[in-house]
């Protein structure tokens, strides 16, 4: 029980500490009205025409789409190998456990330029032997998206592990379970909001990637983070601010709905 | 090795092992071979000028921007752990919603405040307080201010589980002796959660060495840090010996602030 309650100085502190975290986010809201081609803040009139222009750019919904099955692609594959990875890790306890989780959280410890300069080099060379998985190609942006993002999962799946009661599985294994019946009728059905959990925070993380995504594509496979930073660097494209919008108003509804719901669930 | 080993830990080495590895392992390779075998590179890398400039930026602003950030993150988390349910909500939403805005979505909110026509220089040039628009962006002030803004939510979560370990009985003990607010805060809680914050600190040291999008948006290339003189290196002017060179430099120093961190959270546990 917590007794000792913040002071007022820390409770102002804070309030300034939250309006700075929460100002470029509302920022965004008056630019993306803005009638000018530029970036700036309508005075008189407010217009609508970034946003129309997200509809009528083919641009986006190519983006947008082309990020949603990388995304799917890259967080069902990365999900699936961390998940083999993590069981395998839980259930056989090899030999060199640790040495094996180092290597499998190397690319999410490394700095994402290291990586990328890996994967574009990777990419580059698998272009050599086939057109597929290659440079500036979706498939090869999914499999690199995967590669980045099945560190988190394993982590999220190790951890749920790391808590699961051994003995589930020993009166399992005691009453003549096999290993398929083990693992999809007793540890996964276990751990499955977990699963759904990595799902969803792998496609999230692939959904939002630039910093690779950035080397191992030019102008073939332009997801959307791929297009909003064509359109930051150069002359600032106020349709971003429009996106951004949209990208802002979808968190903040999912976390409310999310914070609302559990409010209501602790009543 | 069994089948089994082979069929659940195979996948996802097999993947990592040719997509990373053995990649990195070719990169770390042109560091000691292009254009010429040897190490030259390295003492290219260390003797330099221009790239010693750059990694003392590098490190200059990586130690302002963990100082700021861990300070932010420590009011907030002390807030979020410790404050009253309505504070402790308002803090929470603060610190989730821009965790899970996408890194580029943040930079260019940035933007829109502080660029020549943005939302901070109009309101000063219509209060009359200045007449030309002040270069908030595009230099090294906007680059802090945007690394702060990403880093600070990555803070807050080893603060947090430092600050719930907090015995409030020890807390109260001072209390009742007379301590106090201030020197309860300073003396008692703040050596107390000294593990969160040493491990809030390597956290965002880690992270802002190889920041690489943030730099480069609110940067306007007049602050180059390590990762974009890397990526400058390897597509801009085709030298890869000394790119490959530098990003094993950043691999080391981060390998090392890792290590650290491990063996501190391993000391914590104990």
């Amino acid at each position: 029980m917590i007794q000792l309650r913040p002071g007022p100085i820390p409770l102002i502190l804070a309030a300034l500490i939250a309006v700075f975290l929460l100002m470029p986010l509302i920022a965004v809201i008056p630019v993306s009205f803005t009638p000018n081609r530029y970036l700036s803040v309508p005075d008189a009139e407010w217009s609508l025409r970034h946003y129309r222009s997200l509809l009528d750019k083919p641009v986006w919904a190519e983006g947008i789409w082309l990020s949603i099955r990388i995304g799917l692609v890259a967080s069902v594959v990365a999900t699936a190998l961390a998940t083999a990875f993590a069981l395998g890790i839980w259930m056989l306890q090899p030999r060199f456990a640790g040495l094996l989780m180092g290597l499998a959280l190397l690319p999410m410890v490394a700095p994402p330029v290291v990586s990328a300069l890996t994967l574009y080099f990777f990419l580059i060379t698998l272009s050599k032997v086939n057109g597929v998985i290659a440079y500036d190609t979706w498939a090869g942006v999914a499999l690199a998206h995967a590669v980045m993002i099945a560190p988190f999962a394993v982590v999220l799946i190790s951890v749920a592990l790391s808590q699961l009661d051994r003995r589930i599985d020993l009166a399992a294994r005691s009453m003549g379970a096999g290993v398929m019946t083990r693992v999809f009728g007793v540890i996964l059905p276990n751990i499955r909001f977990t699963l759904l959990t990595a799902l969803f925070l792998t496609f999230v993380l692939s959904w939002e990637e630039i910093g690779v995504t950035l080397f191992i594509t030019s102008v073939n496979a332009v997801t959307l983070p791929r297009l909003m930073w064509m359109g930051l660097r150069d002359n600032i494209d106020p349709a971003i601010a429009a996106i951004s919008v949209v990208l802002i108003a979808i968190v903040v509804a999912v976390i409310l709905g999310k914070t609302l719901w559990q409010l209501r669930k602790a009543k | 090795m069994t089948s089994r080993h082979i069929l659940l830990l195979g996948p996802l080495l097999l993947l990592l092992g040719a997509a990373y590895l053995v990649p990195f392992l070719g990169v770390m390779q042109w560091s000691v071979t292009l254009p010429e075998p040897g190490l030259g590179q390295y003492r290219t890398a260390l003797t330099d000028p221009l790239v010693l400039g750059v990694i003392w930026r590098t490190l200059r602003i990586c130690a302002l921007v963990t100082v700021l950030s861990v300070a932010a993150a420590y009011v907030m988390t002390l807030v979020w752990v410790r404050g009253g349910p309505v504070a402790r909500l308002v803090v929470e939403l603060c610190i989730l919603i821009p965790f899970w805005i996408s890194v580029l979505t943040r930079a260019f909110g940035w933007l829109a405040l502080l660029s020549n026509k943005g939302l901070v220089n109009g309101w000063l040039q219509t209060l009359g307080i200045i007449s030309e628009p002040l270069t908030l962006v595009r230099n090294e002030f906007g680059v802090v201010l945007g690394m702060v803004h990403f880093l600070v939510p990555f803070a807050v979560f080893p603060l947090a589980s430092s600050m719930r370990a907090v015995d409030e009985r020890v807390l109260m003990a001072a209390r009742g002796m007379g301590a106090s607010r201030a020197r309860i805060f300073w003396q008692i809680f703040v050596p107390m959660t000294k593990s969160g914050i040493l491990g809030a600190v390597l956290l965002v040291f880690v992270f802002a060495l190889g920041f690489f999008v943030t730099p480069a948006i609110l940067g306007g290339g007049r602050s180059v840090m390590v990762a974009e003189l890397i990526y400058l290196r390897i597509f801009q002017s085709p030298d890869w010996g000394l790119g490959a060179a530098i990003s094993v430099i950043l691999m080391i120093a981060v390998g090392a602030l890792l290590a650290l961190m491990l063996r501190q959270t391993k000391g914590a546990a104990r």
